[in-house]
């Protein structure tokens, strides 16, 4: 395998990898997360205003981890720094 | 496949380009300026008012009812820095809806712009509230021993900010161009819809984070109704 292919493969099982890894935590705390502000909805449903809003922030705050995870893979997929310098590497030979 | 509304020029001459970002961000930034002053060019004090000053009174007073709900006292003060960068990443995301056009906040220099405004606004609120010295102190509570992680957290939040905002409108663009391809027809529609429904959390999260950030930063003295999130 050339230098190109060994890239080609590291960075596209990477991006897999980083999409799947890095969804299971947050899908978990975004679960436990709903299940808890909807329990205290029930018990308390004066305060719906003030869960709605922190549970919102929250669950932005839990998903951004996520989002980092999905912002690297789509780095590595569509703007890889690496692959970019390789193709620059074989076209200026 | 296109990243960023950046790869999209418009005009180049020479190393100066014109790119996707800047001509949303101007048309944005001219539909939001043009818009309020056509609209309080006559304002009426009396019962009888036009539909558009209702509608900027309930946006107003809506924006600074919700700050004033994270712990400010005294929203006017903030309203003007906070409701810019409401109304700026709302109607960015709302504007999804007119075909051939792509968010700017969808770039990662426009939110790394707007968190950087966050990042400098939150110092200068807490100065102007406390003083130079007040507001130096409150890095090295609640011991010295946390002034390193307190600058570290200053920084880390401000990068959060920026590619939170960017991941998730970038992620709706791309997710709606990925499913163009595979399912045509009523798949990119449903997620058209839940890229608005994010954009306008985004924006309300955004802003509620920077209130709470000035919150932090003005209130140490007083126990804090909402303490900064760390991340």
């Amino acid at each position: 395998m050339d230098n190109m292919t060994i890239i080609a493969v590291a960075s596209i099982v990477t991006a897999g990898l980083t999409i799947a890894l890095g969804s299971v935590g947050p899908a978990l705390g975004e679960g436990r997360a709903v299940a808890t502000a909807l329990s205290s909805l029930a018990q308390q449903p004066d305060a719906a205003s003030t869960i709605t809003r922190t549970r919102f922030v929250g669950l932005a705050m839990i998903e951004s981890i996520a989002i980092y995870c999905f912002v690297v893979s789509m780095i590595l997929l569509f703007a890889n720094p690496f692959w970019n310098h390789v193709i620059a590497a074989t076209a200026g030979k | 496949m296109r990243l960023s509304p950046d790869q999209m020029i418009f005009w180049q001459h020479g190393f100066l380009k014109l790119n996707g970002t800047i001509v949303f961000t101007w048309g944005l930034m001219l539909v939001l300026a043009v818009g309020a002053k056509l609209v309080t060019r006559r304002l009426s004090t009396d019962l009888k008012r036009s539909r558009w000053q209702n509608l900027l009174e309930i946006v107003v007073t809506s924006i600074a009812k919700q700050i004033e709900e994270v712990g400010l006292a005294h929203p006017e003060r903030y309203l003007g820095f906070l409701g810019t960068l409401f109304l700026f990443v709302a109607l960015a995301a709302v504007c999804t809806i007119i075909p051939g056009y792509e968010p700017p906040t969808g770039s990662l220099s426009t939110t790394a712009a707007l968190a950087l405004c966050v990042f400098v606004a939150v110092p200068l609120f807490g100065i102007e509230e406390q003083g130079l010295w007040g507001y130096l102190k409150s890095y090295a509570e609640p011991t010295v021993i946390m002034l390193p992680f307190n600058i570290i957290s200053e920084l880390s939040r401000t990068l959060a900010l920026a590619v939170r905002l960017f991941g998730n409108m970038m992620s709706g663009v791309m997710i709606i161009g990925i499913l163009l391809t595979i399912t045509p027809f009523i798949f990119p529609l449903v997620m058209t819809v839940l890229g608005l429904l994010t954009g306008m959390v985004q924006a309300y999260i955004f802003t509620i984070l920077a209130a709470v950030y000035i919150a932090a930063a003005t209130l140490t003295s007083k126990p804090q109704p909402n303490p900064a999130p760390a991340t």
